[in-house]
C-alpha cells in the first residue's frame, strides 16, 4: 500500500476507537479489596440488658449483644474500618452527610467513618431522650441532649481521629466516629469484605482499624485493575 | 457634782453619738445622693429593688419549669433563640430545665428571701424604730449592698458561659458539683461562677450581720430598751445573730468547693470515681462534709428568711387589731428559741444520707421541738386577732394569710421531721411543696405585708388599696391551688427535681401537674397587679401623712419619707413599748412610742 | 373583707383536707414487711396533723370574721389568761404528740436501719451510675469479685470492673440491669455509686436510701408480694436522674432460682 492509504486508515482507526472510546478517558483507576479475618478466640459478647428503657426494650425481639467485636462466617470480622493513610492526594471533604442514628437505644451503624470537615447528622429515632457523648480528645469534646423528636444534630470534626461514643444517658450505647484525612475508606461488612473503589494507579499505604484489636498496616499497590489486601488480626479472649 | 441635774454619764454611746451628729452631713450630688449612698433607707430600698429584680428572674424561670413539667414535649416559643443548643427547636432537654431549676432556687433562697425580708425592711426601718440616725457602720452597710449586687451579677453570668448554668440544684451537692466538667453539661464555668457567687453573697451578708447588731444593741435611744423594741427589731436583731454563724460556715464551704473544681484538691471527692468514662484524680474527700457544711449553713438559712417574717407580722397584726400582740416576752422568746435551736437540727435534711442511722433520732428530736415554739408564735397571733378590731388593710390581710400559709408549711414539715416518715417522702413533691409553703408563700407573704405597710414611709405616697385586695385575695387563692397539690403528689410517691415523668407508676400524675402548672402561670399573671401599684403608687400614689395607720413605733413619728437623718437631728426618747394599742392617747386609741409619760416627764 | 378571707379560708381547708381523707392520692399498697410501721406512723401523724390543721384555719378564719372592725367603737380584748394558755397548750399539745411519735417512730426506723443483717439475708451488690443501676451477684462460689474501677468499661458491658481473666472469684458473678429477688426473704444490698451521689427508692418497699461516693451503705428489706415495681433514683445526678430506674422484680424462690441459672450459663 501507499504512505497515503496506510496514514489514511491508521487515521480511520484512530478516530474510530476514539469515537468508540468516547471522550478521553482519565488513566484507569482500580480499587482495593479484601477481607478482614482473625485468629485465636474473641471475646465472648454479652447481651445488653435494656430493662431500664422501656420503649427501646420492646425494639428488640431477639436479644442485643454489644458490638466491640462482631464476627462473621468463616472468622471474619466486621466494623473494621479500612483506609490510605499515605500515598493518595488530600482532596476536599465530600459534602454528602453522615448520617448516625439512634435507634432501639443503639448507635446505628456502630461505626460511622466520615472525612474531615464531612457533615455529620445525629438522630434521635426513639421516643427517649438521648445525649450523645462523642469523647473526642485531639477535637474539641462535646455532649448535646436530643429529647424525642428533636431535630438532628449537625457536627463535623476538623482533626482526624478515632473517636469513641458514648451515651450518657444509656450506658450500654457504645460507638465509634472514624474521622479520617482521606476520602478512600471502607468499614468491612457482615461477611468481613470491604472495597475501596476509585483509587489511581499508584503504591499506598494501608490501615485497618479494629475498635478492641488495634490496627495492621500494608503497603498495597493499585495498577490498572483492582488489588486485593487482606488482614489477619489476632484475638483474645478478654 | 452639784445640784444641777447631772448630765448622762459619758460613755461609749454618748461619745458614739456625739461623733455621728458632727459627722453625719446630708449628701450632696446625684451620685452621693441615689446609687453611692451611706444612708441605710437608700441602701434599704436598692436590697428591695434588686430583690424585685431578682423574684421576677426567678418567677419567669418557674413559669418555664412548670410549663415543661406539664408539656414536656411541646416546644416553648422563643424559648430555642435563647438557647440553641440546650433547647434546640423550643423543646427544652434535660439538663436546661435543671439548670432553670438550679437558678431559681439559688435566686430564690439567696437574692429574694434573704435580701428582701432582712437587707431590704431591715435596713430602711430598724435604725428608725430604734431611733438611730443611720446604721452603726454606714460604708460597711453600702459595701453589703454592692457586694450582693456583684454576687447577683456573677451568678448571672452562669447562664452566658459557654457550659451553661450548673444543674446541680441550689444545695449543690458534690461530687456532681466539684467534679468539674466531666460531670456532665452545666458542670462547667458555670458551677464554679456559681459558688463564686454565693462566696461573694456571703461577704455582703455578713457585713450587713455585723451592721443589724451593732446598731441594736449600740444605738437605741434613750428609753429604748430591749423590751421596748419593735417585734421586726428583733427578728432582725436575732436573724442577723443567725446569719453571722451561718454565712461564716457557707464562705469558706464555697471556697472549698472552687479549690476541689480549679486547684484539684479533694475535700469532697473520694478516689474511684469514674465519671464520664474517665477515672477522677482526686482522692480522699467526703461527700457527706459538703452536706454538713452545707446544711449546717443551709438550715438557719430558712430561719433567716422566715424570722423577718415572723418579726413583721408580730410588729402589723397589732397595728391593724388595734390591741397589743398577746405575749410579748413570750413572742421574742421564742424567736430566740427556734433561732437556737436551728443550729441543732440541720442532719433532718440528711436522715437517708448514709450517716450513722443513730443521728438521725438525734437530729429528730430538736426538729420537732422546733415545732413548740413555732406553734406559740401561730396561737398568739391567732390570740392577737381575737377581741381586736381587725382593720382589714392590704398589709392585715398579708398578716392573716400568712398565717394561715405558715400553719400549712409547718404541719407538712412535721411529718418531714421524723425519719421513719421520711423514709417515704423525702425527694418526693412533698418536700417540695412543704418548703414552697414556708418560703415561697410565707416568707413571701412576710414581704407583701411590710411592702404595703412600710411603702408609704419609704416613698411618701400610698399604694392603692383596691388592687392590694384583689392581689391579696387572688394570690392567696392562687398559691394554694399552686402549692397544697404538691403534697398529694409526694403522697403518691411522685419524684421531685425530674424534668419529666416518664416512670409508669408517675405517669398518672401529669393531670395534677397540669393543675399546678396553671395554677402557678395564674399565681404568676396575679403579680402584675402587685407590679402595676408599685410602679403607679411611687409615680402618682396620694400622698401619705406621717402616720397613716395610727401606729406607735418610731418609724410613723417622723416624716414619710424621713429626712436624711431620720429625726431632723433631734433625739427621740422612748418611754412606752412598741405595741400600746387599745388604750386611750392623745391622737386615738393608741400611744406613740416617743409619747411623753402622763406625768409628763421622759 | 373579712368575712371574704373566712370564706376562702375556710374553703381551702375544707378542699384540702377533704382530698387528703379521701386518699384520692396516697401511697401505694406496700410490699415490705416494715411497711405496717411506717403506714401506721404515717397514718397518726396524718390525723394529728390534719386536726390541727383543720382546727387552726377555721378558728383563724371564725376570728377573722367576728372581729373584723365593725366601726362600733367597741373596746377590745385581751385572750382570757394572757400568752399563757397558748404557750401551755402549744407545749403539752405539741409536746405530747412529740414524745409518742418519737417513741414510735424510733422502733419503726430501727426497724429499716438499726437491725443487724439476716444472716439468712441474700447479698447483692448494687452500683449506681449516671444514670442507671446495675445489680450484681455472687455467684455459686458466695464470693463477690473485686472490682476495679480503672477496668470499667460499659460499652462492653463490664459495668463493675471486674477482672475476670486474673480474678478467679470474679468469674463467676452474675451483673443484671434488673434486681431480681425472692420472695419473702430478706435481701441485704450493699450500694456504692461509681461517679456521682445517687439514691435507691422503691415507694411500695416503703425504703429509700443515697448511695455516697466513697462510701458502701447496708439495705434490708424483705419484700412479701410477686410483683415487678420500679427502682427510681431521688438524688439529683446529672440530666438523666429523671430517666434512671431499674425494675424490681419479686419472684417465687423457685423462679428465682431458675433465673439465676439462667443468668450464670450466660
Amino acid at each position: 500500500m501507499c504512505t497515503k492509504h496506510v496514514a489514511s486508515i491508521a487515521l480511520l482507526v484512530l478516530a474510530t476507537s476514539t469515537i468508540a472510546a468516547g471522550p478521553a478517558p482519565a488513566p484507569r483507576a482500580g480499587g482495593i479489596n479484601g477481607t478482614v479475618t482473625f485468629t485465636g478466640t474473641p471475646p465472648k459478647m454479652l447481651k445488653i440488658d435494656m430493662a431500664k428503657e422501656p420503649s427501646c426494650e420492646k425494639q428488640h425481639p431477639t436479644p442485643v449483644m454489644t458490638e466491640s467485636v462482631v464476627t462473621g462466617p468463616g472468622s471474619t470480622l466486621a466494623n473494621v474500618v479500612v483506609y490510605v493513610s499515605a500515598g493518595d492526594q488530600p482532596g476536599p471533604a465530600p459534602t454528602e452527610t453522615v448520617r448516625y442514628d439512634q435507634k432501639g437505644c443503639e448507635y446505628l451503624p456502630h461505626v460511622a467513618v466520615m472525612h474531615v470537615g464531612q457533615p455529620l447528622e445525629i438522630y434521635n429515632d426513639d421516643q427517649t431522650s438521648h445525649n450523645i457523648h462523642p469523647l473526642a480528645k485531639a477535637n474539641p469534646e462535646w455532649n448535646k441532649s436530643q429529647p424525642a423528636g428533636s431535630p438532628p444534630i449537625k457536627a463535623s470534626y476538623d482533626k482526624p481521629e478515632f473517636i469513641a461514643v458514648k451515651c450518657n444517658v444509656h450506658p450500654w450505647m457504645h460507638g465509634y466516629f472514624a474521622v479520617l484525612g482521606t476520602a478512600h475508606f471502607a468499614t468491612t461488612d457482615g461477611n468481613g469484605k470491604f472495597t475501596i473503589p476509585d483509587l489511581p494507579p499508584g503504591k499506598y499505604t494501608l490501615i485497618a482499624w479494629h475498635e478492641r484489636f488495634g490496627t495492621q498496616t500494608q503497603e498495597v499497590t493499585v495498577g490498572g485493575s483492582e488489588a486485593k489486601a487482606d488482614f489477619v488480626f489476632k484475638a483474645l479472649p478478654y | 457634782m452639784p445640784d444641777t441635774p447631772a448630765p448622762p454619764a459619758v460613755g461609749l454611746r454618748e461619745t458614739v453619738e456625739k461623733i455621728r451628729v458632727l459627722k453625719h452631713v446630708p449628701p450632696t450630688g446625684f451620685l452621693r445622693t441615689h446609687v453611692f449612698s451611706l444612708d441605710h433607707k437608700v441602701i434599704g430600698k436598692q436590697y428591695l429593688d434588686l430583690a424585685l429584680v431578682a423574684v421576677l428572674t426567678g418567677m419567669v424561670l418557674s413559669w418555664l419549669m412548670r410549663f415543661h413539667l406539664a408539656y414536656p414535649d411541646v416546644a416553648i416559643p422563643g424559648l430555642g433563640r435563647l438557647a440553641p443548643t440546650r433547647a434546640a427547636g423550643g423543646v427544652m432537654t434535660p439538663e436546661l430545665y435543671l439548670s432553670l431549676m438550679t437558678m431559681h432556687g439559688t435566686i430564690m433562697v439567696f437574692f429574694v428571701l434573704t435580701t428582701a425580708p432582712f437587707a431590704g425592711f431591715g435596713n430602711f426601718v430598724l435604725p428608725i424604730q430604734v431611733g438611730a440616725e443611720d446604721m452603726a457602720f454606714p460604708r460597711f452597710n453600702m459595701m453589703s449592698f454592692w457586694v450582693t449586687l456583684v454576687a447577683f451579677l456573677v451568678l448571672l453570668a452562669a447562664f452566658f458561659v459557654p457550659d451553661g448554668p450548673p444543674l446541680s440544684g441550689w444545695t449543690a451537692y458534690a461530687p456532681l458539683s466539684a467534679i468539674g466538667k466531666d460531670a456532665g453539661p452545666g458542670q462547667g464555668g458555670g458551677q464554679t461562677l456559681w459558688a463564686l457567687s454565693i462566696a461573694i453573697f456571703c461577704v455582703g451578708q455578713l457585713l450587713g450581720a455585723l451592721n443589724f447588731i451593732a446598731t441594736t444593741l449600740d444605738l437605741r435611744a434613750r428609753g429604748m430598751t430591749f423590751m421596748r423594741m419593735p417585734y421586726s427589731t428583733w427578728a432582725w436583731f436575732i436573724t442577723a445573730v443567725i446569719g453571722l454563724i451561718a454565712f461564716s460556715v457557707l464562705l469558706p464551704a464555697c471556697i472549698l468547693l472552687i479549690l476541689d473544681r480549679v486547684a484539684g484538691t479533694s475535700f469532697f471527692i473520694p478516689a474511684g470515681l469514674v465519671v464520664s468514662d474517665r477515672l477522677q484524680p482526686h482522692s480522699g474527700g467526703s461527700p457527706l462534709l459538703w452536706q454538713h457544711l452545707f446544711w449546717f449553713f443551709g438550715h438557719p438559712e430558712v430561719y433567716i428568711a422566715i424570722l423577718p417574717g415572723f418579726g413583721i407580722i408580730s410588729h402589723i397584726l397589732p397595728v391593724f387589731a388595734r390591741k397589743p400582740l398577746l405575749g410579748p416576752k413570750v413572742a421574742v422568746a421564742c424567736m430566740a428559741a427556734i433561732a437556737f435551736l436551728s443550729y441543732t437540727v440541720w442532719g433532718h435534711h440528711m436522715f437517708l444520707s448514709g450517716m450513722n442511722p443513730l443521728s438521725a433520732t438525734l437530729f429528730s428530736v430538736p426538729t420537732l421541738i422546733i415545732t413548740i415554739p413555732a406553734t406559740i408564735m401561730v396561737l398568739l397571733w391567732i390570740g392577737t386577732v381575737y377581741g381586736g378590731r381587725l382593720r382589714l388593710t392590704t398589709a392585715c390581710l398579708f398578716c392573716l394569710g400568712f398565717i394561715s400559709v405558715f400553719v400549712s408549711g409547718g404541719i407538712s414539715g412535721f411529718f418531714l421531721a421524723q425519719p421513719s416518715i421520711d423514709t417515704y417522702l423525702h425527694g418526693t413533691y412533698f418536700v417540695v411543696g412543704h418548703f414552697h409553703f414556708v418560703m415561697g408563700v410565707a416568707a413571701m407573704f412576710g414581704i407583701f405585708a411590710g411592702t404595703y405597710f412600710w411603702f408609704p414611709k419609704m416613698y411618701g405616697r400610698m399604694m392603692n388599696e383596691t388592687l392590694g385586695k384583689i392581689h391579696f385575695t387572688l394570690t392567696l387563692i392562687g398559691v394554694y391551688a399552686t402549692f397544697m397539690p404538691m403534697h398529694y403528689l409526694g403522697l403518691a410517691g411522685n419524684v421531685r427535681r425530674y424534668s419529666a415523668f416518664t416512670d409508669d407508676y408517675m405517669k398518672g400524675s401529669l393531670p395534677l401537674h397540669r393543675f399546678i402548672t396553671a395554677a402557678a402561670l395564674f399565681t404568676g399573671a396575679v403579680q402584675l397587679i402587685f407590679l402595676v401599684n408599685l410602679v403607679w403608687s411611687r409615680l402618682r400614689g396620694a400622698k401619705a401623712p406621717d402616720n397613716p395607720w395610727q401606729a406607735t413605733s418610731l418609724e410613723w413619728s417622723v416624716p414619710s419619707p424621713p429626712p436624711f437623718d431620720n429625726f431632723g437631728g433631734k433625739h427621740p426618747v422612748v418611754a412606752h413599748g412598741p405595741d400600746e394599742y387599745g388604750r386611750t392617747g392623745p391622737e386615738g386609741d393608741f400611744v406613740m412610742q416617743a409619747a411623753p409619760t402622763a406625768g409628763g416627764t421622759a | 373583707m373579712g368575712k371574704l378571707f373566712a370564706v376562702i379560708v375556710a374553703v381551702i381547708t375544707a378542699v384540702s383536707a377533704g382530698v387528703f381523707i379521701a386518699r384520692v392520692w396516697w401511697l401505694p399498697p406496700d410490699i415490705s414487711v416494715l411497711g405496717a410501721g411506717i403506714d401506721h406512723q404515717l397514718g397518726e401523724t396524718m390525723i394529728a396533723s390534719g386536726v390541727l390543721f383543720v382546727l387552726s384555719q377555721l378558728v383563724l378564719a371564725v376570728f377573722v370574721w367576728q372581729y373584723a372592725d365593725a366601726g362600733d367603737g367597741r373596746a377590745v380584748k385581751i385572750f382570757p389568761g394572757g400568752a399563757t394558755p397558748m404557750v401551755v397548750l402549744a407545749t403539752v399539745l405539741v409536746g405530747i404528740e412529740i414524745l409518742v411519735l418519737t417513741l414510735v417512730g424510733t422502733r419503726v426506723w430501727a426497724g429499716i436501719f438499726l437491725s443487724p443483717p439476716d444472716p439468712n439475708a441474700l447479698h447483692i451488690d448494687v452500683q449506681a451510675e449516671q444514670f442507671a443501676y446495675y445489680f450484681r451477684y455472687p455467684g455459686a462460689d458466695g464470693k463477690f469479685g473485686v472490682p476495679h474501677p480503672e477496668l470499667i468499661d460499659d460499652g462492653n458491658g463490664n459495668f463493675f470492673g471486674l477482672d475476670p481473666a486474673n480474678d478467679t472469684t470474679a468469674r463467676d458473678d452474675i451483673v443484671a440491669a434488673s434486681l431480681v429477688v425472692p420472695v419473702n426473704r430478706p435481701v441485704l444490698l450493699t450500694l456504692h455509686a461509681k461517679d456521682v451521689g445517687h439514691a435507691f427508692y422503691v415507694p411500695e418497699l416503703r425504703v429509700q436510701q443515697d448511695f455516697v461516693p466513697g462510701l458502701v451503705i447496708p439495705l434490708q428489706f424483705t419484700a412479701t408480694e410477686v410483683v415487678k415495681k420500679e427502682i427510681v433514683c431521688t438524688q439529683l445526678c446529672g440530666l438523666g436522674h429523671f430517666n434512671m430506674r431499674a425494675y424490681l422484680e419479686v419472684k417465687p424462690p423457685d423462679q428465682f432460682a431458675q433465673w439465676l441459672t439462667e443468668q450464670a450459663a450466660q
